[in-house]
């Protein structure tokens, strides 16, 4: 793997904690009034999905698609905007922090019902087949959707048609409050589920950035190459509340231990210390590059500040198309 | 040029011409190209078309739902077809949460033109769920456009432009109306969305119908003729969004009204028009408005049950004459020949 590339998803990852925790931090002044479902300690996913995917591929999120937009490449300012509900926000204020899209990047849009964007994904993949482009559908999901029966229908529908599609499972154990355990059948994983049903699997380690980064690569180009959907599926964490910009250890539906046994594996820390003993980064570059995503993403928040709000009487604007 | 063609012929027509006119218009759905195609409504069209635009589909109303949302926001204009209303309901969540919110939720960077065609099923023991007319369900969501055909030239004109519209349209066809015939234009002709018909001129009261509500309508309008009254009859087509204008001109002219619904009676379509046109007119109108709807229940299978269960012409003769103060002789009245669980001696089941 090339440096830069290496750096690359390095920065992709800073940037994407950075928002995150800004918006932590941030979110008690009650300017981002709208639910927020931060992607912190899941970045690497983000980044290295982000990366491997080509400007024109199409892709789409869910609720939590914060790391996903930013690792494609989506417009800070704007998502920003869009969650403090302002005219410059990348979906003009009538979305929020759950309906983020950049059609400039193939960012098609994310959406909020779990399981919804999924056979949208398989439609953006249909139309690529029938345009015979070498472009591939990416579809993000966490462990939860793997349970709506939307995601069996999709499964089905993809390998039937053999369709350009890459299902993208970020499994993080929990839905919501509920772990797998009272959810999914024991010593059944999920990718083995979907590779019965006709798609081939993979399951990975979801905090090294680099191995998911060059799984993703090599299965995205058996895609682009014709090869059909494939399922991918990379273990990881959510380190924040559900919905919202607090730790939640202390309520009582997971362990304090296991979040820190966790936070051991941060893909950002072990990015950071495999580039520092390869000699590709050192500490005053990081440092710099800590700087340089801190101010891009103090822009961003001033942005959103400034950006009006949406007018009142505009509410209906928007209902039709061609009007 | 023009010539009598049936409703689903009219159907197939609209078909044609716009997998002509466009070559991102698709076709699919369960059992379009078996051998009965969707009541001969999709015949020929895979032939013509190709297996990559026209095809049959998994058994997952959800998913394909998604799907055609999908290929619409990068440039596909998708029709589905569903035999039955009933079958669509499994994809209420891709219905409501994505399609009919895309072009608002995203500050209308992007819009989802597909077309569901939609069968509502009715008599021969159709049942609870083979025969459901679920259109305020639809009406009630902004951003859906929900469409009722009530004749084969309205099915051809409503479907081009249901087709062509940039936003997704729910067509909704009573399958009574199937067989009938009617003069239809050749080649691309369209009906605007969101315009009511003004079908009869009259004087004495304004009937509001919708989709098979208005052969029931025009029946009884003849019989009314000849006892010397004159109705307004306003075909609604489009349920979402209502051509309001329309409807309040003529009940200012008539200052009563009457609204026939194919749906069950607590939130219907009619309730919503009545209270409407009451909010507007209130002091101009000089009896209270009326509806005539299904009863508040499941429809039942039973030849016995649905005897009474689906006001027919003559339950619409005795409204208006009632809020006309006038007497009619039911002797007068011709009632339809046929049982009263068939549209007429085409219609031999099974569904």
């Amino acid at each position: 793997m090339e440096k830069n590339t290496k750096i690359e998803l390095y920065t992709k990852m800073v940037l994407i904690r950075t928002v995150e925790e800004t918006i932590a931090e941030r979110y008690d002044e009650q300017k981002m009034r709208c639910p927020t479902h931060l992607s912190t300690g899941q970045e690497a996913v983000s980044a290295a999905v982000g990366l491997a995917l080509q400007n024109n591929d199409l892709a789409v999120s869910t609720h939590r698609s914060h790391g996903h937009y930013l690792g494609k490449g989506g417009n800070i300012s704007r998502m920003i905007a869009e969650i403090y509900g302002k005219e410059g926000g990348c979906s003009k204020g009538r979305g929020g922090s759950m309906h983020l899209i950049d059609l400039s990047i193939g960012f098609m849009g994310s959406t909020a019902i779990v399981g919804n964007s999924i056979p949208i994904g398989a439609g953006l993949g249909l139309s690529l087949k029938l345009d015979k482009s070498d472009n591939i559908s990416c579809i993000f999901i966490g462990d939860g959707a793997t349970e709506e029966g939307v995601f069996a229908e999709t499964v089905n529908f993809c390998a039937q048609k053999k369709l350009p599609v890459l299902f993208l499972c970020e499994n993080n154990f929990y839905s919501v409050y509920s772990p797998l355990s009272v959810r999914q059948p024991e010593n059944r994983p999920i990718y083995k589920m979907v590779e019965a049903m006709g798609i081939p699997s993979h399951q990975g380690e979801g905090n090294n950035v680099f191995d998911v980064y060059k799984k993703s690569l090599d299965i995205i180009s058996t895609i682009r190459k014709g090869g059909g959907p494939r399922f991918l599926e990379f273990n990881t964490y959510r380190w924040r509340e559900h919905c919202g910009p607090n730790y939640d250890n202390h309520i009582g539906y997971r362990t304090e231990d296991e979040f820190l046994e966790w936070k051991k594996k941060d893909p950002i820390l072990l990015a950071e210390m495999q580039l520092l003993k390869e000699n590709i980064l050192t500490k005053q570059r990081i440092n710099s590059i800590a700087q340089v995503i801190k101010d891009k993403v103090n822009k961003a928040f001033q942005f959103a500040e400034d950006s009006p709000f949406p007018k009142k009487q505009d509410v209906f604007k928007y209902i039709y198309a061609g009007v | 040029m023009s010539r009598e063609i049936s409703f689903t012929k009219a159907i197939n027509e609209a078909l044609f011409i716009a997998m002509e006119l466009d070559k991102k218009v698709l076709c699919y759905g369960l059992g379009v190209d078996d051998p009965k195609h969707i009541f001969d409504t999709t015949i020929g069209l895979q032939e013509k078309f190709g297996k990559e635009r026209v095809f049959d589909m998994p058994t997952s109303e959800n998913a394909m739902t998604g799907v055609a949302i999908g290929a619409s926001i990068v440039g596909y204009r998708p029709v589905m077809v569903h035999q039955r209303l009933d079958f669509f309901l499994l994809a209420m969540d891709q219905l409501v949460n994505a399609a009919a919110k895309w072009h608002y939720m995203f500050g209308g960077q992007s819009s989802v033109p597909i077309v569901i065609r939609l069968i509502i099923g009715r008599g021969w023991g159709q049942g609870p769920t083979h025969s459901q007319s679920l259109q305020s369900w639809f009406a009630h969501i902004p951003g859906l456009k929900v469409v009722m055909p009530s004749s084969p030239k309205e099915a051809k004109g409503l479907l081009l432009s249901s087709i062509f519209d940039e936003n997704p349209v729910l067509f909704l066809e009573h399958r009574w109306l199937h067989n009938q015939q009617e003069e239809v234009p050749e080649g691309d002709f369209r009906i605007p969305l969101g315009t009511a018909n003004l079908i009869r001129h009259g004087t004495d009261i304004t009937i509001v119908g919708m989709s098979y509500m208005n052969t029931e309508a025009l029946r009884c309008l003849e019989f009314l003729k000849i006892q010397g009254i004159s109705c307004e009859l306003i075909d609604l087509r489009s349920v979402n969004p209502i051509d309001w204008k329309t409807i309040i001109k003529s009940v200012k002219k008539t200052k009563k009204l009457l609204v026939l619904d194919t749906g069950s009676e607590t939130g219907s379509l009619a309730a919503e028009i009545i209270a409407k046109v009451s909010i507007e007119l209130f002091s101009e109108m000089v009896v209270p408005p009326a509806r005539i709807c299904l009863p508040d229940a499941p429809v039942p299978a039973s030849f016995s049950l649905t005897e009474d269960f689906y006001p027919t012409s003559y339950d619409i003769a005795k409204k208006v004459c009632s809020m006309l103060d006038i007497f009619i002789n039911e002797n007068d009245f011709k009632h339809s020949l046929f049982p009263h669980d068939v549209p007429g001696d085409w219609f031999k089941g099974p569904f």
